[in-house]
């Protein structure tokens, strides 16, 4: 068939399907699109795809092929994107997906910890061996801010503060916690390394600091105020690390997979875990910011409660959950 | 052919070539972007610092989406372009065409902070010349691919005269060429036009350059059917 007649043939469907993609771009516009119109979509973007199989095949004007290839693209995009169903997903990932996902990654999760807590628990124990140590990790001078924001008997525990202040902490614990979880997911890619080297600077700095406040005995101010929010701040630094480490490790072992499609396969796994830690950073800046920093409450409240919250993290994370029933 | 474009086939059985924009272009459209994000900085650093401790604290939480999430949103809202894409002319789809899904553009953006390691974007340029579709880390990890948008192609018609057929038979190739020929020659300058007509001046049995392109377009016309 020649090209011209080709044309004739065509020419309806091919206006049509410009006709409809035209209106779905303009759609927000002019208000919803017709059903009936939709419903004709993929029988014309079929033939559509057809005609420009054949168009390329007979090799016709690139003009006309390259005509095709754009309304088979937008057609292509508009029938395959994916469903959003934002609501459900979030209920069903709160509830399951988040847990789900760290169990199926239970030896990760216990690895990653001990990649964190441990090098935590021996600065602590060499930290308050030898108290000078601390001075070796910072320069005096934030040592002696970190001293002068737990000092028991300036009244105002952890930053000074009024009480308007909360809602400025609760900003900075946003932008500063949880960028620091993810840029220790996003050093992970580098063969885990990044993610390995943020767990541990962040596990050395941690112990040392906790250590050299007990070595000057401002326990009573310090550990109310870190228990509550530590909870879920450090468990989500484990799994931003956890996350980080999947996607190194996709590049390390690929397995029976190319490292390309490994890695990809790990990214799925990892953003989830992600969306978790980030969920968690943002309680713990609640808690921080409103909870832990009051200073009206009792030490042992802020016990029982800091010692709830960190038996309900464990057991939300690791109560066995339903078997996934959707992808 | 030469240009830098990505294959993906579609359940249809068909394959669409998607252009894939380059580095440069994806730099300027980063720099754009960078201007952008320091403009609204500054608006919204201005705005709330009216408001105390509590605008401070806004602020940050701003701040931080602005960091993080200013990408995702524009690529999530705005048909996968930043504005400085927009301005581009490049757009982030999956890597099979479709519009870029929530989890890939958030896994692309915060890779991010890899891509900028240990400065001026250092590794995410590296591996962008790595590979062929120009990807930077955060699109391998995310499998995205940033493009360019397609523009409406309109339509041609090739100058109608007088149909004449080839004297010698045509590869369907060198059929192509000649259709493109036709369709192209009101977008070329006549010297540019005689020129490569008279690259066929072996087959053409003409004697001027006219005469050549005269012949040319009647075989394109004969090429699309006309009689």
């Amino acid at each position: 068939m020649r090209q011209e007649e080709f044309e004739k043939q065509y020419e309806l469907c091919w206006k049509r399907s410009a006709l409809i993609i035209e209106l779905y771009d303009k759609r927000s516009k002019q208000g919803a699109l017709d059903n009936k119109l939709l419903d004709e979509f993929p029988a014309l973007y079929r033939k559509l795809c057809h005609s420009l199989a054949v168009a390329k095949e007979r090799q016709y004007s690139p003009f006309l092929v390259e005509r095709l290839d754009r309304l088979a693209l937008r057609g292509h995009q508009i029938l395959y994107q994916r469903r959003w169903g934002l609501g459900k997903k979030v209920l069903n990932f709160v509830f399951h997906g988040f847990a789900r996902k760290v169990q199926d990654n239970a030896r990760l999760f216990w690895l990653t910890s001990f990649i964190f807590y441990g090098p935590a628990l021996i600065m602590f124990a060499l930290t308050i061996v030898s108290p000078e140590l601390i001075y070796s990790l910072l320069p005096p001078s934030e040592v002696a801010s970190f001293e002068a924001m737990y000092d028991p008997s300036s009244g105002a525990i952890g930053r000074e503060r009024e009480s308007d202040t909360d809602v400025r902490m609760f900003g900075h614990y946003i932008q500063n916690n949880i960028g620091i979880a993810f840029r220790t997911f996003a050093a992970g890619i580098f063969f885990t390394l990044g993610s390995l080297f943020f767990l541990i600077f962040n596990g050395v700095f941690f112990g040392a600091i906790s250590a050299h406040i007990t070595n000057i005995e401002y326990t009573s101010t310090f550990f109310p105020f870190v228990i509550g929010h530590g909870s879920v701040e450090l468990t989500a630094i484990v799994i931003a690390g956890m996350a980080g480490i999947k996607l190194g490790w996709a590049l390390v072992a690929p397995g029976n997979l190319t490292r390309m499609d490994a890695l990809k396969l790990a990214a799925k796994d990892a953003v989830t875990l992600m969306y978790g830690a980030t969920l968690f950073l943002i309680l713990a800046a609640f808690i921080e910011a409103f909870w832990s920093s009051s200073s009206t409450l009792a030490i042992s409240t802020k016990y029982t409660v800091g010692t709830f919250l960190w038996i309900f993290v464990y057991v939300y994370l690791l109560f066995p959950r339903r078997a996934r029933h959707e992808a | 052919m030469l240009d830098t474009s990505h294959t993906v086939e579609i359940p249809e059985g068909i394959e669409l070539s998607l252009p894939v924009a380059s580095p440069l272009e994806r730099i300027l459209a980063y720099m754009i972007d960078a201007v952008v994000q320091l403009v609204i900085l500054i608006i919204i650093g201005n705005v709330f610092s009216l408001f105390g401790n509590f605008g401070a604290g806004i602020f940050a939480v701003l701040y931080f989406l602005l960091n993080w999430f200013y990408a995702v949103f524009f690529e999530m809202f705005n048909d996968g372009a930043t504005p400085g894409k927009k301005a581009m002319g490049i757009l982030v789809v999956n890597d099979d065409g479709t519009p870029v899904s929530w989890a890939a553009s958030i896994v692309r953006n915060l890779l991010r902070f890899a891509d900028a390691f240990p400065g001026f974007h250092l590794f995410g340029v590296t591996c962008m010349f790595l590979n062929s579709n120009f990807k930077r880390l955060g699109d391998l990890a995310a499998g995205t691919i940033v493009i360019h948008r397609k523009k409406e192609v309109q339509e041609v018609v090739i100058k109608e005269v007088k149909a004449e057929a080839p004297d010698v038979s045509l590869l369907s190739d060198e059929q192509s060429a000649i259709l493109h020929f036709g369709e192209r020659i009101d977008t070329l300058s006549k010297d540019r036009c005689n020129e490569l007509t008279d690259i066929l001046a072996p087959m053409l049995k003409a004697d001027s350059s006219e005469k050549r392109m005269n012949k040319v377009l009647a075989i394109a016309n004969w090429l699309r059917g006309r009689r």
